[in-house]
């Protein structure tokens, strides 16, 4: 016996797709295997959809939406299984002269072959993201300190590897600085605080002279001596006073 | 049990939900769980509803202070041989706790199992108290970070000993950066003078403005709630085990843990 089907709510046939399958196709997506405009073939498209707007399109990597939403999930299991989590993030060092000197191909060129390299440097349960115009992130679940810094610099040296050609006869080396900062584990925290931490850590690199991974201290030296120094030079001169 | 809802009561609006507020140091034996216990008879004594939970799950001694004998504790309600509701007990001073236990070392470490029995029990006795004092545990472990992530306000007790304050600081710095606090309370206990309780609160948040709230997106204010002088009717309640506020209730001491509630209450 036929059961009953209950009438659609919407008629595929008057839904126009006419873009979304442009911009699948010009992605080099392929479509759904199933009759067209059936609620499979439907679903299909809407899948390919949200992979496509979750990717970069240069790199291929996950891009800047998609990272956030990652993170957010990563700063709440950390919160709940109290494991260990690293956030690294990283810029192409001198990437405006690139740009500048060999013009834009080159620079997108040098942001796929270093997406390459990140991609190779990592574990494939880790998040490569490009977040930004020469940034990338990556979200390292279950990872120990003495391993954050093993893969951090691991990162950096195969970055640093590469020889790009960016015109016949013209390879460009090129090298990345890193920054990273652990989750907090256990305590309610946020995906914003836990960038900017590893941010920081980013502008420390930089700021050391480039081409190079610095991370977040861990708290056991929590308080250096200059701020100990400070605490009580300051404590004696309003004594006195 | 309906022994919480016979606790004074002062007429008029309550909030649905309790403030709460974690109490930490730093640095053990600055007098963290005394303030605790006898803020809340001071704020019980304001007719408001108090629990205090005793988060120092490694080594608790709010017992101690407190001279009770809990047959039932935190242990019995997390290994499910009592519900909470027997496990809050009604101490001097017209508050309500919530004992650890002492030596409970099997809690010293943070597990899935006690974050998820702790936050469960937050939850519980949040909508049925004004106030949930949590007395955490000295040092900045992950169990101490958890329980103060677990309370809206924060007060951190010091005294002007220079390791008391170097605690202190360590603590405020993680939690300006890994707990995002923008304002923590300060209470100064065991001052020699008045006014030395502004002092520490000064060189402290000199001391935060030029090495914490560099690279933070809005500063850190630290707010000195109030300051404690030592004197000989502190020793004596410490000492008898019993609490200032019902001892020695014209004491300074207490006048200042009156004041300190007062302003929490503002």
């Amino acid at each position: 016996m036929k059961p009953i089907d209950p009438p659609p709510l919407i008629d595929a046939a008057e839904l126009r797709l006419d873009l979304a399958l442009q911009l699948l196709q010009q992605a080099g997506a392929s479509l759904p295997d199933a009759e067209p405009r059936s609620a499979a073939w439907l679903q299909g498209v809407l899948d390919a959809l949200c992979d496509l707007s979750s990717r970069d399109a240069l790199t291929g990597l996950v891009n800047r939406r998609s990272f956030e939403m990652a993170l957010s999930r990563e700063v709440d299991r950390v919160a709940r299984s109290g494991e260990s989590a690293l956030l690294l993030t990283l810029d192409i060092d001198h990437f405006k002269a690139v740009n500048d000197t060999y013009g834009h191909a080159a620079g997108d060129l040098v942001i796929q072959a270093v997406a390459e390299a990140v991609n190779r440097a990592v574990r494939p349960m880790d998040t490569v993201a490009r977040v930004g115009g020469e940034e990338f992130s990556i979200i390292l679940p279950s990872c120990p300190f003495t391993f954050g810094r093993t893969v951090a610099e691991r990162v950096r040296q195969m970055v640093s590897e590469l020889n790009v050609q960016v015109a016949p006869g013209k390879s460009l080396a090129v090298t990345v600085s890193l920054g990273g900062a652990f989750a907090p584990q256990w305590v309610r925290s946020s995906a914003l605080l836990w960038m900017e931490r590893a941010d920081r850590q980013l502008y420390r690199a930089k700021a050391e002279g480039r081409n190079r991974a610095c991370l977040e201290p861990q708290a056991e030296c929590l308080v250096s001596a200059e701020e100990k120094g400070m605490l009580f030079a300051a404590t004696q001169f309003q004594e006195v006073e | 049990m309906s022994t919480i809802t016979a606790t004074a009561t002062k007429p008029g609006a309550r909030r649905a939900v309790a403030h709460t507020l974690a109490v930490t140091s730093g640095k053990g034996g600055v007098g963290k769980t005394f303030v605790t216990a006898n803020l809340a008879a001071a704020l019980a004594a304001r007719g408001e509803r108090v629990l205090v939970l005793d988060a120092d799950l490694g080594l608790a001694n709010l017992d101690v202070v407190l001279n009770l004998y809990p047959k039932i504790t935190l242990h019995d309600v997390f290994t499910d041989k009592a519900t909470l509701e027997d496990a809050i007990l009604p101490a001097p001073g017209g508050f309500f706790v919530l004992l650890a236990g002492s030596g409970l070392v099997e809690y010293s470490r943070l597990t899935p199992e006690v974050r998820d029995k702790l936050l469960q029990i937050i939850d519980q006795v949040k909508p049925r108290f004004d106030w949930v004092l949590l007395d955490t545990g000295a040092g900045i472990s992950d169990v101490v970070l958890f329980a103060i992530s677990l309370a809206e306000q924060v007060l951190v007790v010091a005294t002007p000993e220079p390791t008391s304050m170097t605690d202190a600081y360590a603590t405020i710095k993680v939690l300006a950066t890994q707990q995002e606090r923008r304002h923590i309370g300060l209470l100064v206990n065991q001052v020699q003078q008045l006014g030395e309780g502004k002092t520490v609160r000064n060189q402290l948040q000199q001391v935060v403005q030029r090495f914490v709230d560099v690279g933070l997106p809005q500063p850190v204010k630290l707010e000195l709630l109030g300051e404690v002088r030592s004197d000989n009717a502190v020793r004596e309640s410490v000492r008898r085990r019993q609490l200032l506020m019902e001892v020695y209730p014209g004491s300074e001491a207490a006048q200042a843990i009156r004041a300190l509630a007062a302003k929490l209450c503002e």
